[in-house]
């Protein structure tokens, strides 16, 4: 029976890729372990490798290719004695399941599943040009707007991953006291080519491979910060700066304090956080909460590739240790990027990413997908929902949230780390606070379920918030 | 305290280190060919080595009388550890320790009113007293700390030394860690980093017999700690830590070789500390005879003072001027560190994030 090669996926999070080369020709026989193709993602160039024995009976992707979906069938091998010139394509498979984050197939995407998935086009921020009115965040005429660059300022539509690593590069240009340490940050090009070029660029003494010991570079990298470099320390995942969390909060985030203002510690620590696609309970954790708990850190989680350039670059010249959490997912979004040469945000704002009167939605990093999305359809049944980006969680921009509350009078907040002391948690507790007599309803919190992350496909679609869990929260708390 | 630090029930695994290859050959008498200070060398160990002394004694009756709080581990009977490699290290060189560091950050020079004042929680204190007895720095004297996990301050250190040959400055990172820390995994990562990058740092590892109250024999498979860094090529020796002169020539040694970019060092300084673990400590798990034997026969300071008398022929009203100078010394410290004022409240508040547009 003839056999489809399907576009194989290289990573949980690949969704496409490029087939750069076929290896074999139409008719040439085939053996279990051949190397069939070559794939390129934006992370790595694979082989794609026979499992069947046969005729290569039919390429149905031409070499060059761009944009091939995974799982799209991309050639046929006739089993023994079929004639390779009649075999056809069973076509592409349904996916095993419907994950959280699973590679979107165009039937997904129709029904909405693929809400974390989506491509940047499909948020408001896709436009290839600021407006000719002030780039400016307008809340109401008499507040407060925020500056981020000046009207009419050309952008660049950039992935997350080449924000990050623009940032990065310009940073490390300015000020030869900064360097990036972390595992596979050098020859490989980072384990999620957010270091791609560095080490071409600037050599192996300021891009350093490190062995995979986070406990140990992280204490390195906080000793070289306290005798006054500047290093960024790259964790190929959160997951992972567990090891290493001792000197992340013992040594970094405290020794200013215990020096009695002697000892600053200039360090980034940086990386993929929270739940991939399908990595299990080890692997998914969202540390936003954590993290936020200490003093003497300060903690960024952007959702956009100008955001992620913009406070990175002031992550890299801040003073003081600075989280930076980035997501995996996000990774290979587009967003426009304002084309300027020094382009930085400051910490500790957030940002009104969707003007509405009706409900505040406070959401940050990945959380913002499910937000926006949810908001789309709210305006569609008639309730405008502002949505708003805290970028920093630490320190928290309270003030935003509070003055968008005091507008809308109802607010919910979206993240996907866990329930119990989470930033949600302590968004309403702010409010309670400061916001007491303007809130019409309760405030609600849309969160990660309060479980290990599982693997199954399905239980890990609900394990993680969705856009209809937002949406409802929203309608519930304008009773509607 | 933690289960795991409890003696353990097998009768052989006693808390004595008998059979222990420290117990049988540290200490030896002196050898024909032990280097030896000259009258000067002798007189400023002499001196350097009696001020960590008398203060720590001072901090302790201080404790005693409640003016110093929570945690304070004394230094006391390790002094020519400390000492002994500050004569083989230049200015700029860094030093690191734990939590016993009351008598390195002496050695390195600073202010023992400083010093003191932050024991008592002063606002004089080197950490306007928001640090306390395990957290004090210097920045201009090269003192990165005082650090209160164990280990913690082997990665830190190598950092140090990290920034040292990053900037080609021709430093050295002295990163000291007890005979307890140099089990904690983080030194392995560490000394496997240095070594891989050959980084100029100098792992001194203190080896007083005991963490907390567990032996080294009861905690450590290889207790001959100058081989921890063999299987990364790290050289190492073990040296008599009670001689300021055998640890001035091994660190001579050690800081050489870091120094000319041949990469990180171990010296294992056998040392003993009189005192328990820290002040609350009764130190059940020895003998008092074990700690008298080695303070009569293997105090550092008493080996100077009788070589300045023997055999430079300093004059015993020499040394008692030099005793009583000391003592003024710590007397103006514990002085300072009474009388300073806490820290103003508004203090809670400083030094959490420094300005980002200072």
């Amino acid at each position: 029976m003839a056999t489809d090669i399907l576009m194989p996926a290289l990573s949980p999070t690949m969704e496409e890729g490029k087939l750069a080369k076929w290896l074999k020709k139409e008719g040439d026989p085939i053996k279990s372990g051949d190397v069939l193709a070559e794939i390129e993602t934006d992370k790595a160039t694979m082989e794609v490798e026979a499992i069947d024995e046969g005729v290569l009976a039919k390429i149905l992707i031409a070499e060059g290719t761009e944009g091939v979906a995974v799982n799209t069938p991309i050639a046929i091998i006739a089993g023994e004695g079929e004639d390779p010139a009649s075999v056809q394509s069973g076509g592409a498979p349904k996916p095993n399941g419907a994950g959280g984050h699973p590679a979107p197939t165009p039937d997904m995407q129709a029904e909405g599943m693929a809400d974390t998935a989506a491509p940047a086009s499909k948020t408001s921020d896709d436009a290839p040009r600021a407006p000719a009115a002030p780039a400016v965040i307008t809340n109401k005429a008499d507040e407060p707007v925020m500056e981020e660059f000046p009207a009419g300022t050309p952008m660049v539509t950039t992935t997350v991953r080449e924000a990050l690593r623009d940032a990065m590069a310009e940073e490390m240009r300015r000020d030869g006291d900064v360097f990036v340490m972390g595992e596979e940050v050098a020859e490989y090009q980072g384990a999620y080519k957010i270091t791609q070029n560095l080490l071409q660029e600037f050599g192996a003494k300021r891009v350093v491979d490190t062995p995979i010991t986070e406990h140990g570079f992280a204490g390195i990298g906080v000793g070289a910060a306290l005798a006054g470099l500047k290093p960024i320390i790259e964790f190929m995942t959160f997951n992972f700066a567990m090891q290493a969390i001792d000197h992340i909060i013992n040594s970094a985030a405290k020794t200013l304090y215990m020096s009695g203002g002697q000892l600053g510690c200039p360090i980034v620590f940086r990386g993929p956080n929270g739940a991939a696609a399908r990595v299990g309970a080890q692997h998914s954790h969202d540390y936003a909460a954590w993290y936020s708990n200490v003093p003497g850190l300060k903690v960024i989680a952007p959702y956009t590739a100008s955001d992620a350039k913009g406070l990175l670059k002031a992550a890299i010249r801040d003073p003081n240790p600075v989280i930076f959490l980035e997501n995996e997912i996000l990774y290979g979004q587009s967003f426009p990027v304002p084309q300027l040469d020094d382009f930085v945000l400051p910490i500790g704002k957030a940002r009104i990413h969707r003007p509405g009167t009706d409900v505040t939605i406070v959401s940050f990093a990945i959380g913002m997908t499910y937000a926006l999305k949810a908001a789309q359809i709210l305006a569609e049944q008639g309730i405008e929902a502002e949505v708003i980006d805290l970028r920093t969680i630490r320190p928290m921009d309270s003030e935003t949230v509070v003055r968008s509350v005091k507008k809308t009078g109802r607010c919910i907040t979206v993240e996907e780390g866990f329930p119990q002391s989470g930033i949600g948690a302590e968004i309403v507790a702010r409010l309670m606070v400061d916001a007491f007599d303007y809130l019409d309803a309760p405030v609600l919190r849309i969160t990660g379920k309060d479980v290990p992350m599982p693997y199954a496909a399905n239980l890990e679609k609900l394990a993680l918030p969705n856009v209809a869990e937002v949406v409802e929260a929203a309608k519930s708390v304008c009773y509607k | 305290m933690d289960a795991a630090k409890e003696p353990a029930k097998d009768a052989s695994s006693g808390s004595s280190q008998a059979g222990s290859p420290q117990a049988a050959e540290s200490h030896k008498p002196a050898a024909p060919n032990m280097p030896q200070f000259t009258r000067e060398e002798d007189l400023h160990a002499y001196h350097e080595m009696l001020l960590i002394r008398r203060f720590e004694e001072k901090a302790g009756q201080l404790y005693g009388m409640g003016l110093i709080g929570g945690f304070c581990h004394l230094y006391i009977g390790q002094e020519a550890v400390v000492i002994g490699m500050q004569m083989a290290s230049v200015d700029g060189d860094q030093v690191i320790t734990g939590y016993r560091d009351h008598g390195h950050m002496l050695a390195c020079g600073m202010d023992p009113k400083g010093v003191m004042a932050e024991l008592t929680g002063r606002r004089g204190g080197y950490s306007r007293g928001k640090g306390g007895s395990m957290h004090m720095f210097s920045r201009e004297k090269q003192f990165f700390g005082g650090h209160g996990i164990v280990g913690a301050q082997v990665s830190l250190g190598t950092g140090l030394a990290f920034a040292d040959h990053y900037r080609e400055n021709g430093k050295v990172s002295l990163t000291y860690m007890g005979d307890g820390a140099a089990n904690q995994g983080q030194v392995y990562e560490s000394f496997n980093m240095a070594a891989l990058w050959k980084l100029p740092v100098v792992y001194v590892i203190e080896n007083n017999r005991y963490a907390m109250g567990t032996s080294v024999a009861r905690a450590s498979a290889q207790t001959d700690f100058s081989k921890r860094g063999l299987s990364f090529g790290i050289p190492g020796e073990q040296v008599d830590g009670m001689d300021v002169r055998t640890v001035r020539e091994a660190a001579g040694r050690a800081i050489e070789h870091a120094r000319t970019g041949q990469g990180p060092y171990i010296l294992e300084m056998q040392t003993y500390r009189y005192r328990g673990h820290s002040m609350s400590d009764p130190a059940k798990y020895r003998t008092k005879d074990e700690v008298s034997k080695m303070r009569d026969e293997h105090d550092p300071i008493e080996m100077v003072r009788k070589r300045l008398l023997e055999l430079h022929g300093v004059p015993e009203a020499d040394l008692k001027a030099t005793d009583a100078k000391v003592r003024e010394t710590v007397n103006a410290s514990a002085e300072f560190a009474t009388n300073d004022p806490e820290p103003d409240p508004s203090e809670l508040w400083t030094d959490i994030l420094l300005d980002a547009h200072a």
